[in-house]
């Protein structure tokens, strides 16, 4: 089966097999060639965590049923397969949400626990796995068992952000939260610096639960930028928007991202965003995956695909490193329409691997030039490094494994998890299997 | 609250129709399977989607006639149904089926008889109630038999030729019978076929149109609809043209 991730940097064909809840660990066990397997979930991943060249995939969306919910506690068990889109539209009818979901539904809950994934309100919420209760993995050495933050904890915490290398995630059980609406109130300001976007995200991290900012990192002027804040409206139920449903119906023989277009929009967003400053109300929707309003958006990058880089350094080395990135990228005249800058609390992560951490997070797409993007990827990885920063392997197709075992000190602990069933692109790459 | 039943609960087509039934309204809904554990575990799937269902779990053999006779007397006790779905079947492996009559005549029952004696008995019952919506699946591999699986289209076409009885018999009742005839679809039943097998429509779009054409009171729903196209082409094909075919 023909599979890409997000980024379509790679078009390869997989041997694959459907997971399926009967599914054993007999019937996991590396083929007698030694090929290893990866899970496959609905490839919202940019680069290679979800893809394996040279070995099979797993398919997730055998696994699709929910269990049960618990309509006084809001826990919810469910398979693998389900998408965080499903669990949204059914309970968010019934007053329940995600308490933590990423900027696209399109996931599914074993690719979100496996990328420890983060949303709009990490400083008051935490990661996806702040709110699991249990997990329950198959292996391909050993039966099926379940682990959680007290039970074989170690093989939770190397699970959640464990990029699907610790086991097949069948069955998790999540916390739901209870919300006052499914609309927010939302207020949309402006910053033209970054001392500004700091103060900004600052004064709003006690009164909003929702915080993110897109960043126009085209200007080589100032780094200006529209920050938005939001916070579950007091009043209940109003009507669901209207889907409009745009889709890229093809893919263009060349990329539509260029120095042209890029500036045009960059441009015509800001200001459109600046008439908007001021409050609002906005459906969960269209705050939390404004880009699935367009199917197939991925498309308009052409043929060559896209890369996505996201980054996260500590507060005190956080700010000049963000400006000399941003330095870096407006100078090169590559780069995205919309970058979004962020800034991550002090949650812990239970996860071993995952990516969130105190500071300041940065993320960019950039159409695949070749040589000279991965060229200018270094220079920024430079600068990451040198600011005891990371970068998020969801997001990776490229990172040189030094940086990795840097950003990521558990790495070793980590290893003692793996199952040797399983491997991924991104595994071979930065961790030599 | 409308009553549904579907006999073949665990197919992953009924699966997603009942999905899109119970998303419009609560139902009260008979799933009924060969094995009670994998009939139960979708049952509560539906009762966490729809806390407002009535969802019952039957099971027993479907093949036997008898044992499809107390089947049916159970689920029909407590009355009638509005709607009904028969979706079981196999797809037989024809090479094997060429070397084994008794495998043959399995495949023949699965997937021809036992549909037929489930939809003659809920038929029956929907005709005494004056009303009901009867879906029964067959397959475009019934519309022309073929070498490649002309024992599993031949169950395919008893169902088709007595859904068509059926259909005359009741025209003018308040009853109408819905052959559903799904063009490949990735399913567990597809599982095997691989990337050399024929592309495989998605299971919850090829539900959707099932669930909307017996809404509309169709006869026959082609799933994917644009099989209405390639089968009426496939089924006109001249002999000369077909038999050089490998398919
Ligand atoms: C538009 C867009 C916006 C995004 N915004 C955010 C964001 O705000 N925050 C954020 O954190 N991420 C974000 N992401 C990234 C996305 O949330 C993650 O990559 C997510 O993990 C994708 O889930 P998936 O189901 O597509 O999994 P895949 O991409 O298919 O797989 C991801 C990883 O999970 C593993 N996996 C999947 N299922 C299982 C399983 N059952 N058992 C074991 N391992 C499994 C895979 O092997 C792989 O390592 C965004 C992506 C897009 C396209
Ligand atoms: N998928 C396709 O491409 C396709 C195309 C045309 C027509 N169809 C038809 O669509 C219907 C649904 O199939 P599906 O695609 O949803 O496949 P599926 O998910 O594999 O379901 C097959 C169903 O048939 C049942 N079944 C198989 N053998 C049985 C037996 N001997 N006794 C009792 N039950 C038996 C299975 O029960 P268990 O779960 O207990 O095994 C299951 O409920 C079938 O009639 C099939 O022929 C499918």
């Amino acid at each position: 089966m023909k599979l890409s991730s997000w980024g379509r940097l790679s078009d390869d064909n997989y041997p694959a097999t459907v997971l399926s809840r009967e599914i054993g660990n007999q019937q996991l066990t590396p083929s007698d060639n030694g090929e290893t397997s990866i899970v496959y979930g609905m490839g919202r991943s940019y680069g290679d965590v979800c893809l394996n060249p040279g070995g099979g995939v797993y398919l997730s969306n055998g696994l699709d049923r929910l269990c049960s919910f618990d309509a006084t506690s809001g826990e919810l068990i469910c398979e693998a397969g389900v998408l965080l889109k499903d669990i949204q539209t059914l309970f968010s009818a019934k007053g329940w949400m995600l308490p933590v979901t990423p900027g696209t539904q399109y996931v599914t809950v074993g690719g979100a626990v496996a990328n420890d994934v983060h949303g709009k309100n990490h400083h008051s919420h935490g990661c996806f796995s702040s709110h699991i209760n249990w997990i329950r993995l198959a292996r391909t050495d050993r039966e099926d068992f379940v682990c959680s933050p007290t039970k074989e904890a170690s093989w939770f915490n190397a699970t959640t952000g464990g990029l699907g290398l610790t086991g097949i995630i069948k069955e998790v059980s999540l916390n739901l939260r209870r919300v006052s609406s499914c609309w927010l109130d939302t207020e949309t300001l402006t910053y033209s610096s970054l001392a500004e976007f700091s103060q900004i995200s600052k004064d709003s991290e006690d009164d909003w639960e929702y915080t993110v900012s897109w960043i126009d990192c085209n200007s080589r002027k100032h780094n200006r930028g529209i920050f938005i804040r939001a916070n579950h409206s007091q009043s209940g139920a109003e009507s669901t928007p209207t889907k409009s449903r745009l889709r890229v119906p093809l893919v263009p023989p060349l990329s539509l991202v260029n120095r042209m277009t890029l500036t045009a929009f960059n441009q015509a967003y800001f200001l459109s965003q600046k008439q908007k400053s001021g409050m609002g109300k906005s459906h969960y929707q269209s705050y939390f995956y404004p880009l699935d309003g367009i199917l197939d958006w991925n498309r308009m990058y052409g043929p060559k695909g896209f890369y996505q880089y996201q980054l996260v350094v500590p507060y005190e080395s956080g700010m000049p490193a963000i400006k000399a990135i941003l330095h870096e990228i407006a100078v090169s005249g590559q780069g995205s329409f919309l970058s979004v800058l962020k800034t991550f609390g002090d949650a812990p992560s239970p996860g071993l691997l995952s990516f969130p951490m105190e500071g300041l997070t940065l993320a960019l797409d950039f159409p695949n030039r070749g040589d000279i993007t991965l060229q200018l990827f270094r220079r920024i990885d430079a600068i990451v490094a040198e600011a005891g920063g990371r970068l998020y392997p969801a997001k990776d197709a490229r990172m040189p494994a030094e940086l990795f075992t840097a950003g990521y000190p558990h790495l070793p602990e980590f290893l003692l998890y793996r199952d040797p069933g399983l491997s991924s692109g991104f595994s071979k790459r930065v961790m030599g299997w | 609250m409308k009553r549904f039943i579907i006999i073949g609960a665990t197919s992953s087509i009924a699966e997603h129709c009942a999905r899109l039934w119970i998303a419009e309204a609560p139902i009260n809904l008979t799933l009924v399977g060969r094995d009670a554990s994998r009939t139960k575990s979708i049952a509560d799937d539906l009762k966490v989607r729809s806390p407002g269902s009535a969802i019952t779990v039957v099971s027993g053999n479907l093949v036997e006639p008898e044992s499809i006779q107390r089947l049916v007397n159970q689920i029909l006790k407590d009355g009638n149904a509005d709607c009904a779905l028969i979706a079981h079947g196999s797809l037989a492996d024809q090479s094997a089926c060429q070397q084994d009559l008794a495998l043959t005549a399995e495949e023949l029952s699965i997937n021809g008889i036992s549909p037929v004696l489930f939809a003659e008995a809920i038929a029956n019952s929907m005709v005494r109630a004056g009303h009901g919506t009867l879906g029964v699946i067959g397959s475009v591999a019934g519309d022309r038999g073929r070498k490649s699986n002309y024992v599993y289209g031949a169950g395919k076409g008893l169902v088709a030729r007595y859904a068509q009885g059926l259909q005359h018999r009741l025209a003018g009742t308040g009853v109408t019978v819905t052959l559903i005839k799904p063009g490949p679809t990735r399913t567990p039943m597809t599982a095997h076929l691989g990337d050399s097998g024929p592309s495989l429509a998605d299971v919850a779009k090829v539900a959707a149109t099932i669930v909307s054409g017996m809404e509309k009171r169709r006869n026959v729903v082609y799933a994917p609809r644009r099989w209405w196209v390639i089968m009426m082409i496939i089924r006109h094909l001249p002999r000369f043209i077909f038999n050089k075919m490998d398919i």
